[in-house]
């Protein structure tokens, strides 16, 4: 391993830094592009605070970059269900967004009922349910409990997609 | 009109059938939703918005008020009977809690707690009644400035004093204030970052952020490292105290209340340093300090009552001034704004009503919880046995769906999955999601009154020190600032030299913190 790439192991955290520090750059430039005649009832303007917002983030970005390389690190956060004895796992994390983005796609095409259904039964496999049937059964009993329920009780009307008519 | 009889006048908005059936559902739908391990009270009311979306504004507050307290509630029981706390407001409960519940005294546990809620609440209720006016008479006299300035002093002092480490806490509220310039400038109507994009126009809807931060990345973020072996939940009968038991609860409850509701009410209290001052107290009095650590019922008593009291607490300048100090104040003040009420000192005048419903909803959804949680324990305990693919995948779909209906567009499920993702870096690199929240909600209002000022004094900077109440908030933020080195120059026993204005530039643990993590480290290693 080169040098630099040693230096690097472990330092994932300066990507948070790396995140900050752009997001400060892109901050800056939106506000710089404006375009503001200056006025006496509003002085102070639209880009100051973008201006502050944009300084901040770069500062935090920098002192964050310091921090990580003399050995600092943020604590992950814990919780009921968190073991962080062992490392992340993309095997759920990632079929559970691939969920996330199917409901996205289908939402307003197939309708609420369906893109629930996929959501929930995606999300659950996901995680590691393997009773496929009754899964799915409760998929549909939510999405369309749902449906009827922001419907009804609520008068929100969900998309009803390809189902229109039927449901 | 005094104080009582707008009160009464709120009991009788309050109590008609209709509006007290709302607070009976919100008090069950947020026990429900806050037993259930990884939903804490902010996430809990940030999911059951959408619920509330059809009703008038004064039901949906009256229901707010049961969810508010309902999910204060259901996260203490998870904490006694899972032993690891969502909240860190419930850490130190569950340092006794779960020993006793351990020891077989599950049940006195549970009633501790929800009697000392009751206690808390509804001497916290009170005070507020009482408090919320007087800040208002005092605050309809401040100016631009000195709003300016106490929303300033409310953004630094959560990010400074909570949480571990000062210099993630800033990152977390720069991202926060970054987020909240998305959309059309007020004054001049120009956009910002919206990056031609029409739908970014009227800025992110707080509701998504909120759902997103909260509830998407969490659930992500437990996806990624979740249990394989899921906690043993301790099952439960009816909660019920013996004599004994009263007698040893009965002044742990009333200090807890008099810790809580004073840091609750301040812009950075929180709920975490009043419950830890009410165990360390509580363990010094006790006549039976050998209990302590093993089960002792006073070290539930007294940080349960002070959490309830501090949550009540809270809500003092959350409606007196339109200020939010905790996650799930800045959930509610978001739900105001949804309802197209102006949140400040002018909300007692122009939504008087409402505002008492609200008070007067609290009183009584603190009594249902009483009536409703007692005899109910045993099935909230059932609760906590929820498979976790349900539960994580619930939210997930729960979370969609909220976030979706408010504008019925798909285009802010991206924006949830964005930032659910930065929810989830945040999780993983230790950044705090508080100050993200209240910087996206008090950025744009702060800003607002930083223009105005500035308007008043025609562009002269001297203007922010226009007010005595300003120069005097401007202090008490240099001190918040400073301290931390100050304190470390006097431990070093160096010469006090001049701390250096570079605020940011460590991001050394405080002396509260370090106490703090003490209890941290000592609740995880417990077997």
């Amino acid at each position: 391993m080169t040098p630099l790439a040693t230096g690097l192991k472990g330092r994932s955290e300066l990507g948070v830094a790396l995140l900050l520090g752009a997001a400060g750059v892109v901050v800056f430039l939106d506000a710089n592009g404006l375009v503001t005649p200056y006025s006496k009832s509003d002085p102070v303007g639209p880009k100051t605070v973008p201006f502050i917002v944009a300084g901040m983030l770069v500062a935090c970005a920098v002192l964050l970059a310091i921090n990580v390389l003399r050995g600092g690190k943020g604590e992950a956060e814990g919780g009921e269900d968190v073991d962080l004895t062992h490392p992340a796992d993309w095997k759920t994390v990632l079929p559970l967004a691939g969920a996330f983005v199917a409901n996205i796609l289908l939402i307003d095409w197939a309708g609420w009922v369906i893109s629930g259904t996929v959501l929930f039964w995606g999300s659950v496999l996901a995680l590691g349910s393997r009773r496929y049937v009754r899964d799915g059964l409760i998929s549909v009993a939510l999405s369309l409990l749902t449906f009827y329920g922001f419907y009804l009780g609520l008068g929100i009307a969900l998309p009803a997609g390809l189902l229109e008519g039927i449901l | 009109m005094d104080v009582w009889s707008s009160l009464m006048d709120g009991f009788a908005t309050a109590l008609t059938p209709m509006n007290f059936l709302y607070a009976v559902i919100g008090v069950i739908l947020g026990t429900a939703v806050g037993v259930l391990p990884g939903l804490g009270p902010a996430m809990t009311v940030a999911l059951l918005l959408p619920v509330t979306y059809a009703l008038e504004p004064t039901s949906a507050f009256i229901m707010f008020a049961g969810i508010y307290y309902g999910g204060m509630y259901g996260g203490s029981t998870t904490s006694i009977l899972l032993n690891t706390p969502g909240e860190s407001s419930s850490v130190v409960t569950a340092i006794e809690g779960n020993k006793m519940a351990k020891a077989g005294r599950a049940a006195q546990a549970l009633a501790t707690a929800a009697i000392g809620s009751f206690v808390a609440g509804t001497i916290g209720t009170a005070l507020l009644a009482v408090c919320a006016p007087i800040v208002v008479k005092f605050a309809v006299s401040l100016g631009a400035p000195s709003y300016f300035a106490i929303m300033v002093l409310a953004l630094l002092a959560v990010t400074a004093v909570l949480g571990s480490s000062r210099l993630r806490g800033f990152a977390s509220l720069s991202l926060g204030l970054a987020i909240g310039l998305v959309g059309m400038d007020s004054v001049t109507g120009q956009r910002r970052l919206t990056f031609g994009q029409p739908l970014l126009a009227d800025g992110l809807d707080i509701v998504v952020v909120a759902v997103a931060i909260f509830a998407v990345g969490e659930a992500l973020w437990v996806a990624a490292h979740l249990r394989r072996t899921p906690l043993h939940a301790i099952p439960v009968g009816q909660p019920w105290m013996g004599r004994s038991d009263w007698k040893r609860s009965w002044k742990p409850w009333l200090r807890g209340t008099a810790f809580g509701f004073p840091f609750g009410a301040l812009p950075a209290g929180g709920a975490e340093i009043p419950t830890f001052l009410s165990y360390v107290t509580e363990k010094r009095l006790s006549k039976h300090p050998e209990e302590f650590g093993k089960g002792a019922i006073e070290g539930v008593a007294g940080p349960e009552a002070a959490n309830n009291a501090a949550a009540a607490g809270t809500l003092t300048p959350m409606l007196a001034l339109g200020l939010p100090t905790n996650a799930t104040a800045a959930v509610m003040l978001a739900a105001f704004t949804s309802y197209g009420i102006q949140p400040g000192p002018q909300l007692f005048e122009s939504q008087g009503p409402l505002v008492w419903a609200l008070i007067a909803s609290l009183f009584i959804g603190n009594l249902l919880l009483l009536i409703i949680n007692l005899p109910l324990a045993p099935l909230w305990a059932k609760l906590l046995q929820l498979p976790r693919p349900y539960l994580y995948a619930g939210i997930l779909f729960f979370a969609t769906l909220g976030a979706y209906s408010v504008n019925l567009q798909a285009f802010d499920l991206v924006i949830l999955l964005i930032l659910g993702a930065l929810g989830f870096m945040m999780r993983r690199f230790g950044l705090p999601v508080l100050p993200l929240v209240l910087g996206v909600i008090l950025g744009p209002r702060i800003e607002g009154q930083l223009r105005k000022t500035l308007q008043l004094s025609a562009g002269d900077p001297a203007g922010l020190l226009g007010e005595p109440i300003a120069v005097g908030i401007y202090v008490i933020i240099a001190v918040i600032l400073l301290w931390p080195f100050a304190f470390k120059l006097i431990r070093r026993n160096t010469p006090v030299a001049a701390a250096s204005g570079a605020a940011l530039a460590t991001d050394a643990d405080d002396a509260v913190h370090s106490n703090h993590n003490a209890v941290y480290s000592d609740h995880k290693e417990q077997p």
